[in-house]
């Protein structure tokens, strides 16, 4: 037997780890959920999740906070998906959250749904008694994210303790909790932005058009290139105009930057990707708002 | 080609580090980080402008890996950090921990799952305490490769007999450790010489750069490709009309080769059976062995759940209720014989209480104390665990997997102990 035989490529390792996390959760919790938002990284979530119970369908919904500023691309390829896989969606309304009362809708040029998201996800999360909600959030992604937990640990107010953060040895999680706390759970953790690129590739797995280069009517604000649609108040120093760009990230309408770019395939994406030298969420105006951004909404509960 | 399925790649190398503020971790990694092209223009540029508001000179790289905001105002790392870099050769996990004895516990959990570990020596200092606290913890949990980086040679005039003379010594304290690779690499993290590239300050310098050999290090041999363990993690009985009758025994395998057509026995019945199929998603695998998460279909209906597991008959684990091991204490609440401890080891919980401790471990020193045997946050000891029902266990140093084992409160539900067996 040759050594090199028993070689595995990172890859595949990373897809064994991330499996064996989310096989961790159905055995430890009793709740558990799969938060998706229809980006890729979600996407590869959810194909994991395919995976590690094949061929058994995926024993726990897939929840969309849907804050009504969708781009409907993102709509019709979650809709899709779900029905391939036999699998339960459960839809969390931003707008349901405003027409209650319970927030207010932020006004202004700047305004935004991405902060009231996480009223949405507390209801969603008391409202089902979710214990433990997966997540696609990666630590190569942000500061704050880099000393995340595989299995991290909510209170009763679904806050995050950064500094009191349970030690996590070897791979055993611990997801004993008191009634009412739950646990957000993180499988891509050890994954970079390349890593899922490249196995998106390898596993040929279907994605929202709007990551491959398109022509779309935009708008350049503060440096950045939006989508144009009806939920953005323009400036009189704004002309819409159409572009050939794609998107890095897939969030809410308002907020997610468009690049120019001419990569309309999955070669090209990840070549422009291993190229480029500015950070995934560099096009998040929601990260820069300071410099604790990610950190202070993680501590409210955000995704 | 950015993929990894190009022969010459090495797949993955995770590593752990450890430092305090000015031993130059930081800077290290910084320099690891953005020699290797893994610093994006926005961090960067964020970082460049968090020093020029703090006041600093030049660009304070530890801004870098420092993210929660209490580590930026009070300028310490407090947690573990995970960071990420790719060669074309090989992908790089780091799990960059604090260096301070008061920090044991997120060494420990760094270490935890690293394969090999990068202790820095400040060249003017030679070996510290800190030194003997990192590679005593590298060699409690189970690492088998360390690299001594000499750092800050560029202040000792790249002095070989300054090298040497720190060789020596650290070569006379690890005799008394169980690690078996030693690298020693004269660098400046400031200056970048042997990290990435080769220096001309160190001609009497014969070895690689740090970089090269962590992208050529061999690690596969770690593994243990002989004892076959299975626990299983998860039963999939999918109970759907296409598979009406499928029962797969979910899990990751944690040692050995398993394949199709092999005899087992499920541990604890003692039942026999024989590997139907392996599969990774719809995929049959020929082959099955550390670390992949696969999915085993036996030809027989056996009893058998989460927490059992599966083995060869002529290769068994030791079948156990009492435990020798040593411990790492990482609750603020101290260790208390009395308390009924859920241990968690592999994918099975049992009750357990600690019926004695029997020596705290100075791990500056190495010594042992045997008179004040009080365990509190961040001490060693070796312990007597007694468990309610057996454990299927092996020595740490033949296996990670089943030879470590976590403590958990069951009343705070907090995770108070790491442990190894042996």
């Amino acid at each position: 037997m040759s050594d090199s035989s028993y070689n595995l490529d990172h890859l595949t390792e990373l897809e064994a780890e991330s499996i064996y996390v989310l096989r961790e959760v159905a055995a430890q919790f009793d709740r558990p959920a799969i938060l998706f938002s229809g980006g890729k990284d979600s996407i590869v979530v959810t194909h994991l999740a395919a995976k590690a119970f094949a061929p058994g369908r995926i024993p726990m919904p897939l929840v969309h906070i849907d804050t009504g500023h969708n781009f409907p691309e993102t709509l019709e390829f979650r809709d899709n998906l779900v029905e391939r896989l036999g699998a339960r969606l459960i839809v969390g309304s931003v707008q349901e959250t405003i027409d209650s009362g319970k927030v207010k809708e932020e006004t202004g040029a700047n305004a935004s749904r991405n902060r009231l998201q996480t009223t949405t996800l507390i209801d969603a999360i008391e409202a089902h008694q979710f214990d433990a909600c997966i997540g696609g959030a990666r630590r190569d992604e942000e500061k704050a994210r880099a000393k995340e937990r595989f299995f991290s640990h909510r209170d009763d107010f679904s806050q995050w303790d950064p500094k009191n953060q349970r030690p996590e040895l070897w791979n055993l999680f611990n997801g004993m909790h008191a009634p009412g706390e739950h646990f957000r759970v993180f499988p891509l953790n050890n994954w970079t932005e390349l890593d899922v690129w490249n196995y998106i590739l390898r596993e040929n797995i279907a994605l929202p058009s709007l990551y491959f280069a398109h022509d779309r009517v935009c708008i350049r604000r503060a440096g950045q290139i939006l989508a144009h649609s009806d939920f953005l108040t323009l400036r009189p120093e704004e002309t819409p105009e159409t572009m050939h760009v794609r998107f890095r990230t897939l969030g809410d309408l308002t907020i997610t930057g468009a690049f120019e770019s001419d990569a309309d395939t999955l070669e090209k994406i990840i070549d422009e990707v291993a190229a480029t030298r500015i950070t995934e969420r560099g096009g998040r105006m929601d990260d820069k708002r300071s410099e604790s951004a990610m950190e202070d909404r993680k501590k409210e509960g955000y995704f | 080609m950015t993929t990894s399925s190009t022969p010459d790649h090495n797949g993955l190398l995770r590593f752990t580090t450890a430092g305090s503020v000015d031993d130059g971790k930081s800077t290290l990694i910084g320099r690891l980080l953005y020699d290797s092209k893994s610093i994006f223009e926005d961090q960067l540029e964020a970082v460049e402008s968090a020093s020029s508001q703090k006041g600093i000179d030049g660009t304070d790289l530890s801004l870098l890996t420092d993210g929660l905001r209490a580590e930026r105002e009070q300028g310490i790392t407090i947690d573990v950090a995970y960071r990420y870099f790719a060669t074309p050769k090989r992908k790089f996990i780091i799990a960059d921990t604090p260096g301070h004895i008061q920090y044991t516990r997120n060494m420990v959990t760094g270490a935890s799952t690293a394969d090999l570990a990068i202790i820095l020596i400040d060249a003017r200092h030679g070996l510290l305490e800190q030194t003997h606290r990192h590679s005593f913890i590298a060699s409690l949990l189970g690492l088998r490769h360390v690299v001594v980086c000499v750092n800050k040679m560029d202040l000792v005039g790249y002095s070989e007999d300054r090298f040497n003379e720190i060789v020596q010594a650290y070569k006379n304290f690890s005799s008394r450790l169980d690690i078996t690779d030693i690298k020693f690499i004269p660098i400046s993290a400031l200056h970048g010489d042997n990290v990435v590239d080769r220096s001309d300050n160190t001609p009497w310098y014969g070895g690689g750069t740090l970089l090269h050999h962590l992208e050529t290090v061999h690690v596969g041999a770690d593994r243990n490709l002989q004892d076959c363990r299975f626990p299983v993690q998860y039963v999939i009985r999918p109970q759907t009309d296409a598979h009406r009758d499928f029962r797969g025994y979910a899990g990751r395998i944690a040692s050995g080769v398993f394949k199709p057509g092999d005899k087992v026995v499920a541990l604890p019945s003692g039942l026999e059976s024989t590997v139907d199929q392996i599969l990774v998603g719809d995929t049959s695998l020929d082959k099955a062995f550390p670390p992949l998460s696969v999915t085993m279909t036996l030809t027989d209906d056996i009893d058998l759940s989460r927490g059992d597991m599966l083995v060869r008959a002529n290769n068994q684990p030791e079948s156990t209720q009492s435990l020798d091991a040593r411990i790492c204490w990482l609750s603020e609440a101290p260790l208390n014989p009395a308390t009924r401890y859920v241990l968690r080891h592999t994918t099975r919980d049992v009750q357990a209480k600690i019926t004695e401790v029997v020596y705290r471990i100075d791990i500056n020193t190495l010594h042992r104390i045997e008179d004040d045997l009080k365990v509190g946050v961040n001490d060693m000891a070796r312990v007597r665990i007694k468990t309610a029902s057996p454990l299927l266990i092996d020595g740490y140093r033949d296996n990670r997997s089943t030879g470590s084992f976590i403590l958990v409160d069951p009343s705070t539900h907090l995770t108070v102990a790491a442990g190894v067996v042996g």
